[in-house]
């Protein structure tokens, strides 16, 4: 028979994650988003409190136990201090290392909570021979740990902190090591859930998917970071919902899930539009099959290099304008000069537009939020599918930043980036590069674009360029 | 019978997902992620459950109360920072036009 307090806290948490899904609803739409994000963060408190009722008094035998509850009182606010500072400090190039830091702080919460639960249990005397409860604990922990330190690699290769190198960790033999700890750690599992149920095998469980985590985002390259952390994201759901099935609550289910589902979608999209396999991102490392041409054969005496002056002078004559940004435009802080120009060819009545590569930035959408932060509105930044049909009626494309995502070597059935998804630049009537060098992007091929008969190629800093584009523009 | 419930809930919750995934603009991607991130330290839920037990000192020893604090935390973290962070970035792409 349920009781009335019973249902109330079943209620509430139904009514949180009713917040939960109206919140990721509203985040579909820019001008929705941050009342879909504030929905969300009700839901969580609404889930918070209900948290003390649920297990405080109803599972409890309605005796309230306070004597934790100073050290509640303290994490909360230390953790709500901490959570407040990083997020207001960050930058927004900085994004992407910051979500890999809190996703795996979510794993681990997700693997001491299931961990001491357990724990207490046993203290308790509770039976724990259910299959169903120690496969979500065994589960939990390995889920929550391999986030944890994947994670942790994550932010480390992003960071780029000197002691964890970028570039992918590989030696003989990995691949087996990976194998055969992977499938010791679900046999380990196997076992808890079968044989041995004691609280030293679960943390043996955690030690050996922190161990997993370590090895396999360290093989993985900076490149491939915007398929980590969204795999990752939907680890930490995971691990959240296997908690869940171990607490038997609800919301940690759903909400869990649902970020799990968000998660591997954006995994999805992110390995179609580097043309990868996931099994491709995890346990191979990248450039396996280089076959084609040379640097030398490409470029040699093709090259043509331009100057500011010449540049403005065709933007000015223009009537459609598309700008691809890459990364490199944000870590040269371009970005300001890059809207000025903007604005000053919109008061010329010229059309411009932004053609985003689904993996521009190292986050999905990164590239977005670093132009928003430029107050360059949304409705400019159009993806790959909507603007590669208006390329043949563009004038200029200004390639800023952006290397392999241009690369028409991607139509090539032989080359390293064969059936990569790329925006068509070289199909507009000229198309400028400002690049430092001819150096290659992260798939280390030269690209061929740079030496098209409608290429024309500006060498300078990011920053600099841009400034000179716009007083050169002044002036024209 | 619980379990089949909570299997249920699992199994719809994440068609539900994908339904209202998809359905976000590649624009918002990033947002969506650290918004979903902050949801997933839902496990503050849980933390607090478990430093809500009964069980005392004397029964379990000091480490798991000090693993539960950590665990509550960390979610603390993953949840507060989440929530502002993804504000932060929504505010921006909000209003301001050129």
């Amino acid at each position: 028979m349920i009781t009335n307090l019973q249902a109330i806290v079943a209620i509430s948490y139904l009514v949180s994650s009713i917040f939960f899904i109206f919140g990721i609803k509203r985040l579909s739409h820019p001008k929705t988003a941050p009342r879909g994000n504030r929905l969300g963060a009700v839901g969580m408190l609404i889930a918070s409190l209900t948290a003390f009722v649920d297990f405080g008094y109803v599972q409890n035998n309605n005796v309230f136990p306070v004597q934790f509850l100073w050290l509640i009182g303290i994490a909360i606010v230390l953790g709500s201090v901490v959570g407040v500072l990083t997020a207001t400090r960050v930058k927004m190039t900085g994004m992407p290392q910051m979500v890999a830091i809190f996703n795996g702080f979510g794993g681990a919460a997700s693997f001491l909570v299931a961990g001491v639960y357990y724990q207490f249990l046993l203290v308790d005397g509770a039976n724990t021979s259910e299959p169903a409860f120690l496969l979500a604990t065994g589960l939990s922990g390995l889920i929550g740990a391999l986030t944890l330190s994947g994670s942790f690699i994550a932010f480390a290769k992003l960071q780029e902190l000197k002691w964890i190198p970028g570039k992918p960790v590989t030696y003989k033999g990995d691949l087996i090591v990976k194998v055969v700890l992977l499938v010791s750690l679900v046999l380990a599992t196997g076992w808890f859930v079968i044989g041995a149920n004691t609280l030293e095998l679960y943390w043996l469980v955690v030690l050996g998917g922190l161990l997993l985590g370590v090895l396999l985002v360290i093989g993985i390259g900076g490149a491939d970071m915007p398929v980590v952390i969204s795999l990752l994201n939907s680890y930490s759901g995971l691990a959240a919902a296997a908690t869940g099935f171990v607490l038997e609550n609800t919301v940690l289910i759903i909400s869990g899930s649902l970020v799990g589902a968000s998660g591997l979608i954006l995994t999805a999209i992110m390995t179609k539009a580097m043309n990868r396999s996931l099994q491709n991102v995890l346990f191979g490392g990248f450039g396996g099959a280089t076959e084609g041409p040379s640097a030398d054969d490409v470029y040699g005496g093709k090259v043509k290099s331009t100057s500011a002056e010449e540049v403005a002078m065709l933007l000015k004559n223009a009537r459609r304008v598309v700008i691809v940004p890459g990364y490199g435009l944000a870590v040269a802080r371009a970005s300001g000069p890059t809207r000025v120009l903007t604005e000053l060819m919109e008061a010329d009545e010229i059309d411009v537009a932004f053609g985003i590569h689904p993996v521009a930035g190292r986050m999905p959408g990164h590239m977005n939020v670093l132009l928003a932060e430029e107050n360059i509105a949304y409705e400019k930044l159009i993806d790959l599918d909507t603007i590669n049909p208006t390329f043949s009626q563009t004038d200029v494309v200004l390639v800023l930043g952006a290397n392999d995502v241009v690369n028409p070597l991607a139509r090539d059935p032989k080359s390293a980036i064969a059936g990569m998804p790329i925006l068509d630049v070289d199909k507009a009537a000229v198309c400028i590069v400002v690049k430092r060098s001819l150096s290659p992007g992260f798939a280390g091929i030269p690209n061929p674009l740079f030496a098209n008969d409608n290429t024309l190629m500006l060498f300078a800093d990011g920053k600099q360029a841009m400034e000179d584009l716009v007083i050169a523009y002044k002036e024209a | 019978m619980t379990l089949i419930y909570l299997i249920t809930i699992f199994s719809v919750a994440i068609f539900l997902g994908v339904e209202l995934i998809t359905k976000v603009p590649a624009t918002l991607h990033t947002p969506l992620m650290s918004g979903s991130n902050a949801i997933s330290g839902i496990t503050i839920v849980g933390a607090i459950g478990v430093l809500l037990t009964s069980v005392t000192l004397d029964q379990a020893g000091w480490l798991p109360f000090v693993l539960a604090a950590v665990a509550l935390f960390l979610a603390t973290i993953n949840v507060v920072g989440g929530f502002v962070v993804t504000n932060r970035m929504l505010e921006k792409f909000k209003g301001k036009r050129s």
